[in-house]
């Protein structure tokens, strides 16, 4: 295990989550917030200061990286974002538990969403812009992001951008680790700000527009309104549905398009499943709930808001879904678990692994009628390495067994609330979603959880956002001898 | 730079290797999912799995926009099918590696033309090339041509008791009255490019430049082999025995070459009627001593195994072989190799490599100069380069003494026409002049990058 590396790591990654704050630090000063101003500089002066003094005592005597390094400076990297993150808070006296802060900013981080705020419209402006921008670093990944502004980054970072990105396979777009994080990160930069200029050409206001467009980006969820969109027009709402579906579709797409410019590149597999499901699961919806809208048009456009919200695991609502009838509930509760398409800055499972999987079911069963035959399992046009089949099935039965466990330990912790919100609160979280069922539906919060449940649910945020294996790695005392 | 490499095996991944560590855009591409695997963790490049002659392959590694297209797989064919197929899809450069004797003769200038391969390369007919230049001259350990091999660059290990032993470059210059320019010392793992203050020690592998009638002089003063070796054996028929055997006979040596392959014997034997061709294991040391292992001049271990070749080549030293030399192709071999005690030996696999950092970087270029050759000297860690110097070149026609150089590098050699000139502070550089520059942590693309600017 070479520390020093991942140590120095670390405090480039500090310096950086310092960075970040200049964005709330510039919104505290147009809205003239003060005591929000003065939290956010000292935050960012003691993670730069932090950083910077962890770089210097840290340099790696040789640049060499592999997969455990590449996964522990990803988890731990989290871990520390996440933690400074929450320091304003608490500063503030906004939040007042270490625990509600570290909540709060792992689920910005993680794109989820989840929230603890009870009221969340009295927070001050500044606070609310940084909830939504932690959504947006974290979608595309904070190391991605250092990785393409830092200089000199090791030849094997390939690593990191693994562990990182979600999906079962990492495919570079050009063949330099730090130029391919480049040009996602343009990618992701442009979609924001049309989407931005939508929203104001729909009426919304500058700060309500970032704050949607920096949540809706990373697929996060965070509003500044306590009825997260229900309060805008219909052309917002419609706005909003188109956006959550293009950030839960993989980017290599809009790479492949924009260079290539042909519409070639959108004939994916993955791609129109994702759509498939969406307009299936859209149809049902609004079949099982026109009665309780005036009009047709309301119904279509409340159950694609709910759809597209869900699978790409943002979580924003324009309705209470609570109230919905239980077919309803129970295809947007399987959505969370299918989330969005690889390299997207969706969470859940991701469109390709469940394509994958169902494939794989498939060959069992021809497999068994006949128990000769040789079967490839083939995805893009091409056959999947039995390796990556081995992965998947191997990330599934994982994930479930990760879920059961939380599921397990949360009713020791939380036996206050029932099975419907214990087990769909692993799910939304797991999946990196935001809203559950039950008590913590759309329309309430995350408030109720103790302490210990809070703590509990914030790492199973980061273990879906990593996809698992990170964490549990980093937590293994094997990872850490010295080899 | 983006450039494309077909086909990974040993030599494609050292070039891939050497021009990732330039800096440059590098795809892969490999028919075994297991290599690219392992290359996609340890490299940054861009992978792609199939065949390389497949168009829908070399798309999807963006053909189209490649400056150069290196195909270096084990078939001849394919290598050349897929530099056709990229330069038709719009790659401006490609390199090719073809070895089957059969399309090395007159055909590679018509196949070169109709399939617009821009070089074509055949690693062992270069091997070979560098084997014959070292049995030349068996003192030396290595030796570097440049400009069309009429200046050259040679490297020697100074003796445990070398009459230079403790002396500065400069107080040899004068006690010896030797016209010769020391380019680099390599002691240990340390590179130096020395100044005329520099202690040599004994234990030393030095380079330097001289003038033909001065290196037989300086052989003569430290008591280095100066005879061309006349009585040479080799084990293991490869393609590379096969060519230097051919430049071996026709210069008139005897040859002995002994492999374990009887069929290979026999077609060896048709080819070179005049060799001597042993069926035999070379492992045995009865057969070579039966051989007559003691009473030859050069004993050459070219067999297919790296390891095989370092342990005859260790096995012949010890029966005090007036000149062994080895092929090793692995690096990490190369080093031990080295440090056990081996010093001279043949890569094929870094032959090919400078190769290839040469061809990319002369397509950097900038103005003024071009990359001719280029060599990696001590384990790679300083270069020897040419550069054609045009009239657009800044620095023309300043005397040297007046132009400041970057820090570890150094001009050693000008060629003009059939002058070689071993430069001191007064010479200039002139158009039409190649230069000869020696470089340590620097990867120089011109020759004006080698120069500060005026003093």
């Amino acid at each position: 295990m070479n520390r020093k590396l991942v140590f120095n790591y670390l405090g480039k990654i500090s310096v950086a989550s310092g960075a970040f704050m200049l964005v709330p630090i510039i919104c505290a000063l147009v809205f003239r917030e003060y005591n929000s101003l003065f939290a956010f500089l000292v935050t960012a002066v003691i993670s730069v200061a932090a950083g910077l003094a962890v770089c210097k005592f840290s340099k790696p005597k040789s640049n060499l990286m592999y997969t455990k390094e590449g996964f522990a400076i990803v988890a731990l990297a989290w871990v520390v974002m996440s933690f400074f993150g929450a320091i304003p808070f608490i500063i503030t006296g906004d939040l007042t538990s270490l625990a509600d802060a570290f909540f709060e900013t792992v689920s910005g981080y993680t794109t989820t969403g989840a929230t603890i705020l009870a009221d969340i419209e009295a927070l001050p402006k500044s606070m609310l812009l940084w909830r939504s921008f932690t959504h947006w670093v974290g979608g595309m990944g904070v190391i991605v992001f250092v990785m393409a502004i830092l200089p000199n980054i090791s030849d094997r970072s390939v690593h990191i951008m693994r562990a990182e990105m979600p999906g079962p396979m990492f495919g570079k777009l050009v063949p330099k680790s730090r130029d391919t994080a480049k040009i996602l990160y343009l990618i992701y930069i442009v979609m924001t700000f049309t989407l931005a200029i939508f929203l104001l050409a729909g009426g919304m206001p500058l700060y309500e527009s970032l704050v949607h467009a920096f949540s809706t980006a990373g697929t996060g969820g965070f509003s500044c309104n306590a009825d997260s969109i229900l309060g805008y027009s219909a052309y917002i709402q419609w706005v909003i549905i188109v956006f959550m579906i293009l950030f839960g579709v993989n980017f290599n797409l809009y790479y492949y398009f924009l260079v290539k410019r042909s519409f070639a590149a959108f004939k994916s597999t993955e791609l129109a499943v994702y759509l498939g499901i969406i307009v299936a699961a859209s149809a049902a919806i609004c079949l099982n709930i026109s009665n309780l809208f005036g009009t047709l048009s309301e119904a279509i456009r409340h159950s694609a808001f709910a759809v597209s919200a869900i699978i790409s695991t943002t979580g924003y609502a324009t309705v209470d879904f609570e109230l919905w009838p239980e077919f309803s509930k129970a295809i947007l509760f399987m959505l969370m678990f299918i989330g969005g398409c690889a390299g997207s800055t969706g969470g859940g499972l991701k469109v390709s692994r469940i394509i994958l999987l169902v494939k794989l079911i498939f060959s069992e069963i021809r497999y068994m009628l006949h128990p000769r035959a040789v079967t490839a399992v083939r995805l893009e046009g091409k056959t999947v390495e039995k390796s990556t089949l081995n992965s998947v099935s191997t990330y599934f039965a994982f994930f479930f067994v990760c879920y059961i466990v939380i599921f397990i330990a949360l009713s020791i912790f939380q036996p206050s609330f029932g099975f419907k919100e214990n087990f769909t609160a692993v799910a939304t979280c797991m999946n990196n979603v935001g809203p559950g069922f039950g008590k913590i539906g759309p329309a309430s919060s995350f408030a109720e959880y103790s302490t210990a449940s809070k703590v509990l649910l914030s790492f199973t945020m980061l273990l879906g956002r990593l996809e698992i294996f990170p964490l549990i790695l980093t937590c293994l005392p094997h990872t850490w001898t010295k080899d | 730079m983006k450039i494309i490499i077909v086909g990974c095996g040993k030599i494609g991944l050292s070039v891939l290797r050497r021009l990732i560590n330039e800096g440059h855009d590098v795809v892969a591409i490999d028919k075994s999912p297991e290599i690219i695997e392992e290359i996609s963790t340890a490299y940054d490049a861009m992978c792609v799995v199939g065949n390389g002659a497949d168009s829908d392959i070399l798309e999807e590694a963006g053909a189209g926009d490649a400056e150069l297209v290196v195909a270096v797989t084990g078939v001849d064919e394919l290598n050349m099918l897929s530099c056709f197929l990229a330069k038709k899809m719009g790659a401006k450069h490609t390199i090719s590696r073809i070895r089957t004797p059969e399309y090395n003769d007159k055909s590679l200038v018509f196949l070169k033309e109709q399939l617009e391969i821009s070089m074509a390369l055949n690693p062992d007919s270069l091997a070979a090339d560098e084997l014959y230049k070292m049995l030349k001259l068996p003192g030396a350990l290595s030796i570097d041509t440049f400009s069309r091999r009429s200046f050259e660059m040679i490297e020697i290990r100074l003796h445990d008791d070398s009459p230079f032993d403790g002396m500065t470059l400069m107080e040899i210059r004068k006690k010896f009255d030797a016209k010769f320019l020391v380019c680099t010392v390599q002691r240990e793992d340390e590179v130096f490019i020395p100044d005329g203050n520099f202690v040599l020690r004994s234990g030393d592998k030095i380079n330097f430049t001289a003038q033909q009638t001065e290196v037989l002089k300086l052989f003569g003063m430290l008591g280095l082999n100066q005879k061309q070796a006349k009585s040479v054996m080799i084990i293991g028929a490869s393609r590379i025995a096969f060519y230097l055997a051919k430049q071996l006979i026709a210069s008139g040596s005897t040859v002995k070459i002994v492999e374990q392959n009887r069929e290979v014997c026999e077609k060896f034997a048709s080819l070179l009627p005049q060799a001597i061709v042993i069926h035999g294991d070379g492992a045995k040391h009865d057969l070579l001593l039966e051989e007559g292992l003691l009473d030859t001049d050069a004993f050459i271990t070219l067999t297919g195994m790296d390891e095989e070749n370092i342990l005859l080549a260790f096995y012949a030293a010890s029966h005090n072989v007036p000149q062994v030399i080895s092929k090793v192709n692995k690096p990490e071999l190369v080093t031990l190799a080295t440090t056990l005690g081996i010093d001279s030996i043949v890569s094929p696999i870094k032959i090919v490599s400078d190769i290839h950092s040469r061809y990319a970087r002369a397509l950097d270029n900038s103005l003024g100069s071009s990359v001719e050759t280029l060599y990696k000297l001590c384990d790679g860690k300083a270069e020897a380069l040419e550069f054609n110097v045009t009239s657009e070149f800044e620095y023309c026609d300043i005397p040297l003494k007046s132009l400041a150089m970057k820090k570890n590098t150094l001009i050693c050699g000008i060629i003009r026409g059939r002058k070689n000139i071993i430069p001191n502070g007064d010479d200039v550089i002139l158009p039409g002049d190649s230069v000869v520059v020696i470089a340590e942590g620097a990867m120089l693309s011109s020759l004006a990058e080698a120069i500060e600017g005026k003093r």
